[in-house]
């Protein structure tokens, strides 16, 4: 049993990592119907300015804060130059542009930075507290944590600021939103910035477990998109809800199924995916695509 | 000028034309040149059918490195544990991923544009792990190393140039198939699907039916690919298959023009000879390249090279012949709404 509950919280923790990301995603389809295929990579992109900001002596605090900083206007710049003229067209049209830009970001890393792997600095504490029988690693404590002040954030952002509001509005409407003085277009690059910020915060959080390389936000991307789909591509609440279903659905069947062991749990969130996507479309909370016939 | 290029004759002469400088490409090349040729001619069979399906039906797929890999794998399993002559392989790839993709098409049909997307991913990403997975009939991680097949001792043909020409004696057909699939109605009603569902539906076009056969028909291209792959190679290994390969055909079809037959040869061009003239300079050059020129398409050149060629051409014989021109500009806004599948919603 104290196995069980240490693989739920392992599980819960690994699956903060992946809400914060589907959070990410969500919050760029929500307001531009976009699913964004490079979120992952931009926030290994972001992670690697982090840790060259780290080999450039500067302490981890203030490396990590201006990688947050960096991916936040990245993610503002990505979406007016590259998103911009191609938002508003048709699914093809924008997955090629998105795919183009997983393509480029990877290899941009790649060129700049190489392509071996690399430790990452914990920004957490090592060491944990024993309660009844189960470890709790002030690490997994640490990035749940992380990701419940930043849903309440965001909550406050989106709830009880005139920007926020500003943004609901854009992506409600945004046809109308410029009728009362919305600029569409900021909120939409403020979206993709809040957007990079998140996944570079996911990057930097799981970066120190799986190690730094060009490839390693390919697989927590995959977990990510399960876990927006699970919870339905535009509900918050979905994201990190479905990226703890995730995470604990992820490291109980590597523990318990022996035909997917430790090495092949990238089927679970692809089973997952799957399933969702055929049963219930639109996830545990999202709300069903409406389409004039 | 231009009718002369419209007329079934001229058109015929210069397939011929074609033809020839491709069965001669192959004595005016070395080994190494040839065997790369090779590989466009094997990549554009699966570009080609990827296209058939994105491009004509609009359906989205991001895992047809799946089919290649299992097209891939079944040539080399049936190679490996029985006596069967090589190019037998070939067929029975096409069979086993005709009824992979039908299995896929099913599920497909409640699913558009993004999500559809995902689930292929899902695919290309799933089966190579897999096939580690069943390592007793796959080899595992170890791969499989498969005879490649001698050159028939009649031809003197070098062994590279026999993979070759088994490569173009199974493109041909290939191609001639698709330009019958896309010209008849059967293609009209995969355009027509792809314009407006609804429309298509009312003008008699059976979605369900036609969705899968477009799954079944486009896997079917990528499997058959995929067993010409394995005796060109002579070793097929899970690394071979990654989500890389479903992500460059991907590329190719745009580059090479979406919804054109002739577009794969330009596009397997690319995704063969970028990696080899850039991986001089930076092994992360030719991703910058993919990537970029991705974008590019998407801004400037809708209908890849393909468009490019068809606007030259609509540019040089402006004035002379106005019906030409109109005709061009129809087969123009196909492409726009090719790039545009699944746009019209309203």
């Amino acid at each position: 049993m104290a196995q069980f509950i240490q693989l739920v919280i392992d599980g819960i923790a690994i699956g903060s990592i992946y809400g914060a990301l589907a959070l990410a995603l969500v919050l760029i389809f929500r307001s531009t119907g976009i699913v964004n295929f490079a979120q992952g990579e931009m926030a290994m992109f972001s992670t690697f300015g982090a840790w060259a900001l780290v080999q450039a002596g500067l302490p981890l605090g203030v490396a990590l804060v201006g990688a947050l900083a960096a991916s936040f206007i990245g993610g503002m710049v990505i979406e007016r130059v590259i998103i911009r003229p191609v938002e508003g067209q048709d699914p093809l049209t924008i997955l090629i542009v998105t795919l183009g830009l997983f393509i480029l970001v990877n290899s941009l890393a790649g060129w700049i930075w190489g392509f071996n792997n690399r430790g990452f600095p914990r920004a957490l504490p090592d060491g944990s507290a024993h309660v009844a029988g189960v470890n709790l690693s002030y690490e997994s404590l640490g990035i749940v944590a992380v990701l419940l002040v930043v849903v309440g954030l965001l909550y406050l952002l989106f709830q009880k600021t005139k920007l926020g509001l500003a943004m609901r509005a854009a992506a409600a409407n945004p046809e109308s939103a410029p009728l009362v003085g919305i600029s569409v277009g900021r909120t939409l690059m403020i979206g993709w910035g809040l957007a990079a910020l998140l996944g570079a915060l996911a990057g930097v959080l799981v970066a120190p477990q799986l190690f730094l390389d060009v490839n390693f936000m390919g697989g927590v991307l995959v977990y990510s998109f399960a876990a927006a789909t699970l919870g339905g591509f535009d509900s918050p609440k979905g994201a990190v809800i479905g990226g703890w279903i995730i995470g604990v659905a992820e490291t109980l069947a590597g523990e318990y199924i022996d035909f997917i062991g430790s090495d092949l749990t990238i089927l679970v969130p692809l089973v997952i995916i799957f399933v969702v996507l055929l049963v219930r479309p639109n996830g545990l909370f999202g709300s069903p695509e409406v389409v004039r016939a | 000028m231009s009718g002369l290029l419209t007329s079934p004759w001229a058109r015929r002469v210069g397939l011929a034309a074609l033809l020839a400088v491709a069965i001669a490409l192959p004595f005016f090349f070395g080994p190494y040149r040839v065997s790369q040729l090779t590989l466009v001619l094997i990549y554009a069979i699966a570009v080609l059918g990827l296209n058939l399906l994105v491009g004509y039906s609009g359906q989205i797929s991001l895992g047809h490195g799946a089919f290649f890999c299992i097209g891939a794998y079944t040539g080399a399993i049936l190679l490996d544990r029985t006596a069967i002559p090589h190019l037998l392989t070939v067929p029975a790839a096409g069979l086993v991923c005709f009824a992979a993709g039908l299995a896929l098409g099913l599920p497909a049909l409640r699913l558009r544009g993004l999500y559809l997307a995902l689930v292929t991913l899902a695919l290309a990403i799933a089966t190579p792990v897999l096939i580690k997975r069943f390592d007793g009939l796959t080899g595992g991680s170890q791969g499989l190393t498969v005879d490649q097949p001698a050159p028939p001792s009649w031809s003197g043909l070098a062994d590279d140039q026999n993979l070759y020409f088994i490569a173009l004696i199974a493109a041909v057909p290939m191609f001639w198939f698709a330009t019958g699939v896309v010209r008849r109605g059967s293609g009209r009603a995969l355009i027509a699907m792809r314009d407006n569902e609804t429309a298509s539906r009312t003008m008699g076009v059976n979605l369900a039916t036609f969705k899968t056969r477009a799954f079944g028909l486009s896997a079917a291209y990528a499997g058959i690919a995929g067993a010409l792959f394995t005796f060109a190679n002579g070793f097929v290994a899970p690394e071979s298959f990654t989500l890389t390969v479903s992500f460059a055909f991907l590329a190719a079809i745009v580059i090479g023009g979406l919804a054109t037959v002739a577009g794969a040869v330009f596009g397997a061009f690319f995704i063969v000879f970028v990696p080899v003239w850039t991986s001089d300079i930076d092994e992360a050059l030719s991703g910058v390249i993919y990537g970029a020129t991705l974008i590019a398409c998407m801004y400037v050149f809708r209908g890849g090279v393909m468009g490019v060629l068809r606007s030259a051409w609509a540019w040089s014989t402006k004035g002379r012949n106005e019906d030409e021109v109109a005709e061009v500009a129809v087969a123009g806004d196909g492409r726009r709404a090719g790039a545009g599948a699944g746009g019209v919603r309203s």
